[in-house]
């Protein structure tokens, strides 16, 4: 595990409402989050969990009538988001933490050409630049992303979406953040676009070293980039682990659930359940745990309890559900064994520590990847 | 959670040895656009000769980009839109009349959100197509009501008739416009992206409402979506569709597994895919072409990674290339010429212009 300095955020109990009083819906209740440096974090959730007001309140660039009522969020060691004034936000914005939103077609101005935008950034936050200076870096931060210099000519609307959206990220880069938040960032492009943009962008990270918070409602896109995931459910944080940990081995029936949502590309064809039922309305809130309606293993006191989130498996993961508390036996679709990667093989014979000492074999491994084109 | 084999193959080899219930022969659409200083009549080329066969009992996925005329296909088979070339066939012959079309044949749009009208109750949006068509029996129009919204899952029926649209769900929208497509008792039910608006733990529910009204019903389903693993989860027969053109088409696992066309090859590796045991690397980038002036012979060779000489110059007709599945590529021709089957380099192809360089 890695030491405590590499936490560039850390959210802890962030609470996040949108009004005030009794009518007040609660957006993000109790939420607690660590992105390391050069880490890939993803955040999934369907429309309405929280993950997009997550991420604004963390970033300052909640509107109202959002409110952040409880908690706290750090940036570093030293810096509170959560209380910065105005000009500590504005050294940090950009400089360290950068944003990129769904739609770039409102993010750029349409009547500005891209180096303009471009000049625009670097002249705010680097006045000692010289225009020269600007354009060349404008240029070069163009080529990053894909995208030939010339193009610092065009305006967005002569530019295709895929495009827009690989400005965008070219300007989220153009200070060198050692954090990029991603709202969906690639939602509203074609699958082909979107997996080059979302190669490029790892590559990126893979050579600049910036962490990422990947904001998605899609869990198997996550699955595959992301280092880690946290689902969130009805402005909770209903699960959080390794990537390969909650595709393989979900804890909460949510992303089980979810998992089970989306069609495999391989294997035999198997009738999928889903989910039954649909997200709760945030004013009205079921009692006890939110997603107990939709639940399959409901029982008495998930209708009356909220659960906290669990620290499972030695504290590499966390899952808020009541079935991990260890007071009840754990279906055995919810307590599939960690999957076994090459980097756990090698740690667990450094630490000698076995999580389940028989699961680590070279047959284990194969076992494991197996069964999955037919995971239900 | 109960895992039940699907024998949807079987079930469509059953219903493809009869007529198809809706057939789309050499369809075309082109759509005219003002050029500036209107000197050239200019088209956008977004449906060119694509035929096609709905079986009864059967659902027919048709998976494409944005841009590949995939909803085109779609609104002219409900003859929203008059087709440029091409014909309609239901049950062999000429399409009826408007009226006695639509009695066979409905659609249902993408967009919950907007395809229901917000001032009006549910009762009214099923109530329409009923009176309409002259389906309602004033007695028996509440019960007719019921058992419409019966047979989308929407229980109990009083309750969900009385509500206005900004009551429901997007997934019990989509429910209520399929119900509405359900009305005139239909045999054809044409899908436009059902799915796509509405959150990931509500979609399966959709998609297995509809293998439910093929098994219980025997409708002839038309599934447009630009995501190929629902289409694999739902289909029978999969039909890739590229910048207007149908590309491969073949049963759904069969394409999924074994992708003949470059094109079907490269939408699959792009599909996000956790089981991918090592990184996809995309072959053919780019975008797909300006459409008002498509490239010549295949349109895709301007991307393809096999392109060769005569990908240029002449448009490959769909060759089988396993039962029931065709791909139309040149890769799979023989007796091309030593100029034809000239590999045209990585650099081949001017990429339109406003399109993606790489």
């Amino acid at each position: 595990m890695s030491d405590a300095s590499d936490v560039l955020i850390e959210v802890r109990g962030l609470c996040v409402d949108y009004g005030i009083g009794d009518g007040a819906v609660h957006a993000v209740v109790d939420a607690d989050l660590e992105l390391r440096r050069g880490e890939v974090l993803g955040l999934a959730g369907e429309s309405g969990s929280g993950k997009s007001t997550l991420a604004y309140a963390i970033t300052r660039l909640l509107r109202p009538p959002g409110v952040i009522t409880a908690g706290s969020a750090r940036f570093g060691a030293s810096v509170n988001l959560l209380s910065a004034g105005q000009r500590e936000l504005r050294g940090l914005r950009w400089n360290e933490i950068a944003v990129v939103l769904q739609s770039s077609m409102n993010a750029l101005n349409p009547v500005l050409s891209i180096g303009t935008q471009f000049a625009d950034v670097l002249r705010a936050h680097r006045p000692d630049m010289s225009r020269a200076d600007r354009r060349a870096r404008s240029g070069q931060l163009l080529e990053m992303v894909g995208i030939p210099a010339d193009r610092l000519a065009s305006y967005p609307h002569e530019l295709s979406g895929g495009m827009r959206q690989r400005v965008m990220i070219a300007t989220a880069l153009a200070l060198d953040p050692s954090v990029v938040i991603m709202d969906e960032p690639t939602t509203a492009l074609d699958v082909v676009t979107q997996r080059e943009i979302l190669e490029e962008l790892m590559a990126l990270r893979d050579r600049l070293g910036f962490a990422v918070l990947f904001i998605s409602h899609d869990l198997s896109l996550l699955a595959e980039i992301a280092d880690s995931i946290a689902v969130m459910y009805a402005g909770r944080l209903v699960e959080r682990a390794a990537a390969a940990a909650i595709f393989r081995a979900p804890r909460h029936p949510y992303s089980l659930g979810l998992l089970s949502s989306f069609p495999a590309l391989h294997g035999p064809r198997v009738a999928l359940e889903g989910i039954p039922g649909s997200p709760p309305d945030l004013r009205n809130m079921p009692s006890g745990c939110t997603f107990h309606p939709r639940c399959g293993y409901v029982f008495g006191r998930c209708r009356s309890d909220s659960p906290p989130l669990l620290d499972l498996d030695g504290g590499t993961r966390a899952a808020a559900c009541w079935l991990q508390d260890g007071h009840t036996a754990v279906p055995a679709e919810l307590g599939r064994p960690e999957p076994v990667t090459a980097e756990a093989v090698t740690a667990e014979a450094v630490t000698a520590e076995a999580v389940t000492a028989e699961a680590v074999t070279a047959e284990a491994v194969t076992a494991e990847a197996e069964p999955t084109g037919g995971r239900s | 959670m109960t895992i039940i084999p699907l024998d949807r193959a079987r079930a469509a080899d059953g219903a493809g040895g009869g007529q198809p219930v809706l057939e789309a022969r050499g369809l075309t659409k082109h759509f005219p656009v003002h050029s500036q200083r209107g000197a050239r009549r200019a088209v956008v080329h977004a449906v060119e000769d694509v035929s096609l066969a709905l079986p009864q009992a059967g659902i027919t996925a048709v998976v494409g980009e944005s841009g590949s005329g995939k909803s085109t296909l779609a609104r002219l088979l409900a003859r929203l839109i008059k087709p440029t070339a091409g014909s309609v066939l239901l049950d062999g012959a000429a399409a009826p009349g408007r009226q006695r079309y639509a009695r066979q044949v409905q659609l249902v749009l993408q967009d919950p959100y907007s395809s229901l009208n917000p001032v009006h109750d549910v009762r009214y949006h099923l109530a329409r197509p009923l009176r309409v068509h002259g389906l309602a029996s004033s007695g028996s129009l509440d019960t007719q009501i019921a058992e419409l919204l019966g047979r989308v899952a929407l229980t109990p029926a009083e309750v969900f008739a009385a509500k206005y649209p900004h009551e429901l769900s997007g997934g019990q929208r989509q429910r209520v416009a399929i119900a509405r497509a359900l009305a005139v008792r239909p045999r054809v039910l044409l899908a436009d992206e059902p799915v796509s608006m509405l959150d990931v733990s509500i979609r399966l529910g959709v998609l297995n409402l509809l293998a439910d009204l093929r098994e219980r019903e025997g409708l002839a389903i038309l599934y447009v979506t630009h995501d190929i693993a629902s289409a694999r989860y739902l289909a029978d027969v999969i039909t890739v569709m590229y910048a207007g053109q149908l590309i491969e088409s073949g049963p759904a696992a069969q394409v999924t597994d074994e992708p003949a066309h470059p094109y079907t090859k490269l939408l699959l590796s792009a599909a996000p895919d956790p089981d991918r045991t090592q990184t996809a690397s995309l072959r053919g980038r780019g975008a797909p072409p300006n459409l008002i002036r498509p490239p010549g012979g295949c349109r895709f060779h301007p991307r393809c990674p096999f392109a060769m000489a005569v990908c240029a110059d002449e448009r490959p007709e769909p060759i089988e290339v396993a039962p029931g599945q065709s791909s139309a590529c040149w890769l799979h021709a023989t007796g091309l010429t030593a100029a034809q089957s000239r590999p045209l380099g990585p650099a081949h192809g001017p990429v339109g212009p406003g399109e993606e360089k790489r």
